[in-house]
């Protein structure tokens, strides 16, 4: 006998599927807004018939699911886009490559912190030393502060992929954490007894 | 019963459905656009990342990473400063083509739209 997910006459579901893949298609179907339909910009200014439209270049590129809807580091490493790193000749590339492991002895999973997918597209002196200490250990992270659009907020949750996505960086489980790692951050009210 | 249930999902599902909105990390420059009588700046952050990195705009032309942070007006990109380090009919369009630049809705602030998703109280 087959089961199905779905309750109902054979009817029913069909109604049902259609009414899904209508409704999808409507509601998140457009991941990338036009320009004319952005909210920002004059849908009766020129620059809308001639600018690229978002869903253009994006469509193209690794998919993600917060953001440009774009895994940008992986496009980088994967050749499908190839951006330049200087306008000027003299201008010196500095590409750095150790991780740094940050948030020891917080509730959370440790943060790496990998200087190398950082400096692919940043220099030193974008971060260094006006937001974080180039010695480890010696910055004071919050995560408050990081929501407020300071330290790893002035680039994450702006431009580079948001804070809602917690574990790209908490992503490094504890010694002796072997519980598996939630999808997304659950709340366990208080008094509550946690699911074994 | 269940039947119904899924069929009422559906509007549910489209009236949590996001707005259309802004591309993610778009930027809105207004410091003076409006009062000299021009749209105000919708900036890509999608469109120039493709083809320039980070460090390009933000370590060698000088852009702090503060949206309002940057005070610069169309004399300095007309004498290849900011933008005009590009935007000089070699890498990319003059400066004369006002409207691709000053593409904006009017009367928006300046600030980073495109939806963060946080929230909270940030000051991008």
């Amino acid at each position: 006998m087959r089961v199905s997910i779905f309750p109902g006459k054979p009817a029913q579901r069909r109604l049902i599927a259609v009414l899904a893949v209508v409704a999808s298609a409507v509601a998140w179907g457009d991941e990338w807004a036009s320009l004319r339909k952005d909210g920002v910009h004059d849908p009766r200014g020129p620059a809308v018939k001639i600018l690229q439209e978002p869903e253009v270049a994006l469509s193209k590129l690794t998919p993600d699911t917060a953001g440009n809807m774009v895994r940008w580091v992986q496009s980088l490493e994967k050749g499908e886009i190839n951006p330049r790193a200087n306008l000027r000749p003299d201008t010196k590339i500095r590409l750095y490559e150790s991780d740094v492991l940050l948030n020891l002895k917080g509730g959370m999973p440790i943060v790496r912190f990998p200087h190398r997918q950082h400096t692919l597209w940043l220099d030193c002196t974008n971060c260094h030393d006006h937001l974080f200490k180039a010695e480890a250990g010696a910055t004071k992270f919050s995560m408050l502060k990081i929501l407020e659009g300071e330290q790893c907020g002035v680039c994450h949750g702006a431009v580079s992929f948001p804070l809602t996505e917690c574990f790209r960086c908490h992503s490094v489980a504890r010694p002796g954490d072997g519980k598996p790692r939630p999808s997304l951050p659950i709340a366990i009210p208080a008094g509550a007894v946690p699911p074994k | 019963m269940k039947f119904w249930c899924l069929v009422l999902l559906v509007p549910g599902l489209l009236a949590i459905a996001p707005p259309a909105s802004a591309e993610y990390g778009d930027v809105v420059l207004n410091r003076r656009a409006e009062k000299e009588g021009v749209r105000p700046v919708i900036f890509p952050h999608w469109f120039h990342r493709i083809r320039f990195r980070c460090k390009v705009c933000h370590a060698e032309l000088g852009f702090k990473m503060r949206v309002g942070s940057n005070d610069f007006k169309m004399s300095d990109i007309v004498e290849g400063r900011f933008c005009g380090a590009c935007h000089n009919g070699e890498i990319a369009w003059a400066p004369d083509q006002c409207d691709l630049c000053h593409s904006g809705k009017r009367g928006l602030p300046t600030g980073i739209v495109g939806g963060h998703e946080t929230g909270g109280p940030g000051r991008w």
